[in-house]
C-alpha cells in the first residue's frame, strides 16, 4: 500500500509538473516550431516505437533512453553492426545530424504507460 | 506488507493529501487552459473530413502542437474506426472484424477534440462553409481526409451493393470483409478462388499479395485441394516481389497460380464469370479489387487533378494544388508516396506541424523527413516488411525515399510479433 501510495504522490507531482509544462510553453510556440524538424521525423517512429516513444507492444520504448546508448544503437544499425529486422532501413536513410537531434528529443520524453483502445463489435449500421 | 506500517487513519489522511494534489493538479490544468484562452484566443477553427488514419492523426496532433490552441473538428458518419491493416487476416481466419474495431471516444475525450457522426455534403470554399447532411460548419483552414472511393467505370455491373454482396472488393474493412470470409469457409474444397488486381497506383500496394498469402494459408490448412488465381493487371507483383514471389511458389506451391499482365476486361455476376483480354475463369469465390482515385468528396470539390483520380498537393503543407486553403492528406493524395496507414499518419503529422505553423505566422519545416514501414503477413505468423525513410527534396518538390531502405531477407514469426506491435503503436497513437 504505501509503495502504491508512493507512486500515487509520484504520479500527482508528474501531473503537477505535466501541468506547468504547457503554461510555461503557450507562449512559446515559437521555439517549438523551430523544433519541428525534430518532432515530426520522432512522430513517424510512432507507429512502431508508440507516442512520443511510449511503446505499447514488444517494439522498445525510446522515451528518457540515455542519449549516448540511443546515438551508439542508431549508428551501430546504420552501419550494419547491430543485427535488427528493421532498423537498419530506417537508421540507415537518417544523418548523423538527424540521429543526434532524435536522441535529444526522446532523452526528454517522459516515460509514461499508455492506454491501448479498446476493441468493440462491429456494428450492423457500419457503411461498406 | 507495507500496509502494515501504515494506520488505517494515516492512510485516510495520505489519501486526503493526495485527493487535495490531485484536485489542485486539475485545477491548475483548467487554469492553464483558461489563461491560455483568456491571454491568446484560440487560433481558430480547423474543419476535418475524415476519421480514418490521416483525419484523426491530424486531429490529434493538430490539438497537442497548438497546445489546445487550435478549435478542431472532425466529421465521420461511422461511430466506429475498422482497420484496414490486418483485415487481410480476417480473411486467414486468425483474427476477427472485432478484433479490429475501435470506438473514438478516447481520442476525441483526451484531446478536447469535437467529434461529428456526420457526412460531408458539400463545401462552399468562398464561405469557407462545410455542408454535412444534418449541419453546416464554418471553418478557417479544411483538411479533407476521405480517403479512396472505388471506380466500377469498366465492370459497370458492379458498381451496387446487391452486385457486391456477391462480389465483394473489400477494400475498405468493414461487412465485406466478413462477408468474403463467409464465403470462403462454405467454398467446398477443390473450389477456385479468384483475386483480381487493378494497376497501381491503388490503396496499399502489397495489400492484394498478402490477401492471396491469407487465403492460400486457409486452403492449405482446411481446403487443401483449393486453388487461388491472381489476375493481375501489372506487370509484376508491384510490392516485396521476390519475398511475395517466394511465398507464392514454395509456400503456396500447387495452390497460387499468380498470372500477370492479366487486366479485368468484364464480370459475369450470377455465374462468378472474370474475362480478360487473355482468358476467361469461373470462379467459386471472387474478390474483384476495383480501380480506386481519391474519396468522393474530394472529387466534387475538383481537388483530384492527377489523372482525374489523385489530389496534387504541397508537401511541405499537404495543401491542394487547385485552392491552397484546402489541405489533402492521406490515401486521396497523389502517387508517388505508396497509400498505406503509415504514411497517412505521417503525412497528417506534416500536415498538421503546417498547419499550427501557418496559423501562428511562422514557417513550416521546409524540409521534412519522416519513416514509413508496410509489414505483410504471409500466414497467420510470420511477416514481411518494406521500409524507407523519405525526405523532401526541396529540388523537385516531392518526397523521395532516401538511400538504405529495403525490405526483409525473409519470412520471419519474430517480424510477425513486431507487426502485430506496429498495430497495437500505430493503433494507440491515432486513437487514444
Ligand atoms: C486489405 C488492406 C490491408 C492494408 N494493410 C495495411 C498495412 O498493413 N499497413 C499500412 O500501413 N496500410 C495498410 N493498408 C492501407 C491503409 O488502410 C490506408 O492507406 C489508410 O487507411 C489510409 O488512410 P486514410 O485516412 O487516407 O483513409 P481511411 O482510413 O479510409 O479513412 C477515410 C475516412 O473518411 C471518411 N469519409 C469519407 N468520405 C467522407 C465524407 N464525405 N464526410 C465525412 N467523412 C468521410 C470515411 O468514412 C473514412 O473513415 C491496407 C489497406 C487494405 C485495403
Ligand atoms: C517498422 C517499425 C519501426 C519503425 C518505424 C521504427 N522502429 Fe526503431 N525499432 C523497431 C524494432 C523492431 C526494433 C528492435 C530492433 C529490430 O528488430 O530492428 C527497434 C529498435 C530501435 C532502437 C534500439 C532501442 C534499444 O533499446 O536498443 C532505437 C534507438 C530505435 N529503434 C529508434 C527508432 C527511431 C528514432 C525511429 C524513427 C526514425 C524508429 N526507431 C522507427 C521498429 C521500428
Amino acid at each position: 500500500m504505501l509503495t502504491m501510495i508512493k507512486a500515487f504522490f509520484l504520479a500527482t507531482s508528474l501531473l503537477l509538473s505535466a501541468s506547468l509544462v504547457p503554461a510555461e510553453e503557450s507562449s512559446t510556440i515559437n521555439i517549438q516550431n523551430q523544433q519541428s524538424h525534430t518532432r515530426i521525423l520522432a512522430a513517424s517512429c510512432a507507429a512502431c516505437h508508440g507516442t512520443q516513444g511510449n511503446s505499447v507492444g514488444i517494439t522498445p520504448t525510446l522515451a528518457g533512453l540515455d542519449k549516448g546508448y540511443f546515438v551508439t544503437q542508431m549508428l551501430a544499425f546504420k552501419r550494419g553492426e547491430r543485427s535488427p529486422t528493421v532498423m537498419h532501413h530506417h537508421a540507415k536513410g537518417l544523418t548523423e545530424d538527424e540521429i543526434q537531434s532524435l536522441a535529444v528529443y526522446f532523452a526528454q520524453q517522459p516515460r509514461v504507460t499508455h492506454i491501448a483502445p479498446k476493441t468493440e463489435q462491429l456494428k450492423e449500421s457500419h457503411g461498406h | 506488507m507495507a500496509t502494515n506500517l501504515l494506520s488505517d487513519s494515516e492512510i485516510d489522511i495520505q489519501r486526503r493529501r493526495i485527493l487535495q494534489a490531485t484536485a489542485f493538479g486539475a485545477a491548475l490544468l483548467t487554469a492553464n487552459v483558461g489563461m491560455a484562452r483568456a491571454s491568446k484566443p484560440p487560433m481558430g477553427r480547423v474543419v476535418i473530413i475524415g476519421g480514418g488514419y490521416a483525419g484523426t492523426t491530424a486531429a490529434k496532433y493538430i490539438r497537442m502542437w497548438s497546445l489546445g490552441n487550435i478549435e478542431t473538428v472532425v466529421i465521420e458518419p461511422s461511430s466506429q474506426f475498422v482497420s484496414c491493416p490486418l483485415s487481410n487476416l480476417v480473411l486467414g481466419g486468425s483474427k476477427t472484424i472485432h478484433d479490429l474495431t475501435f470506438g473514438y471516444s478516447m481520442v476525441s475525450k483526451h484531446h478536447g477534440i469535437q467529434w461529428v457522426k456526420d457526412s460531408v455534403v458539400s463545401v462552399d470554399t468562398n464561405a469557407k462553409r462545410v455542408r454535412m447532411s444534418r449541419g453546416e460548419i464554418s471553418y478557417d483552414r479544411l483538411i479533407v481526409a476521405p480517403g479512396i472511393d472505388v471506380n466500377y467505370d469498366r465492370t459497370p455491373n458492379l458498381a451496387n451493393a446487391e452486385a457486391q454482396t456477391l462480389i465483394p472488393h473489400a477494400w475498405k474493412a468493414g461487412w465485406q470483409t466478413v462477408n468474403l470470409r463467409k464465403q470462403l469457409e462454405a467454398m467446398p474444397d477443390g473450389g477456385v478462388f479468384v483475386l483480381t488486381v487493378p494497376k497501381a497506383p491503388y490503396r496499399c500496394p502489397p495489400g492484394p499479395y498478402e490477401r492471396v498469402c491469407q487465403v492460400a494459408s486457409y486452403f492449405k490448412q482446411h481446403k487443401p485441394r483449393s486453388k487461388v488465381v491472381v489476375l493481375d493487371a501489372n506487370p509484376e507483383i508491384t510490392s516485396k516481389k521476390g519475398l511475395f514471389n517466394l511465398a507464392f511458389t514454395q509456400t503456396y506451391a500447387g495452390i497460387v497460380d499468380y498470372r500477370p499482365n492479366n487486366e479485368l476486361v468484364s464480370v459475369d455476376i450470377p455465374t462468378k464469370t472474370v474475362t480478360t483480354e487473355f482468358e476467361q475463369i469461373k470462379a467459386d469465390v471472387l474478390n474483384v479489387i476495383p480501380p480506386q482515385l481519391a474519396g468522393k468528396v474530394a472529387q466534387q470539390m475538383g481537388l483530384n487533378n492527377i489523372d482525374k483520380r489523385w489530389c496534387e498537393v504541397d508537401f511541405l503543407t499537404y495543401a491542394s494544388a487547385i485552392d491552397p486553403n484546402i489541405h489533402v492528406i492521406g490515401d486521396s493524395v497523389s502517387a508517388g508516396l505508396p497509400k498505406s496507414a503509415h504514411m497517412a499518419t505521417s503525412q497528417a503529422r506534416v500536415c498538421a506541424a503546417a498547419m499550427v505553423a501557418l496559423m501562428s505566422g511562422e514557417q513550416p519545416d521546409p524540409l521534412p523527413v519522416f519513416a514509413n514501414t508496410c509489414y505483410s503477413f504471409i500466414d497467420d505468423q510470420q511477416a514481411i516488411h518494406v521500409a524507407n525513410v523519405y525526405r523532401y527534396d526541396p529540388a523537385k518538390k516531392v518526397m523521395i525515399s532516401a538511400e538504405g531502405g529495403g525490405v526483409s531477407t525473409a519470412a520471419s514469426a519474430q517480424e510477425g510479433q513486431y507487426a502485430f506491435a506496429w498495430a497495437n503503436n500505430i493503433w494507440s497513437d491515432v486513437l487514444t
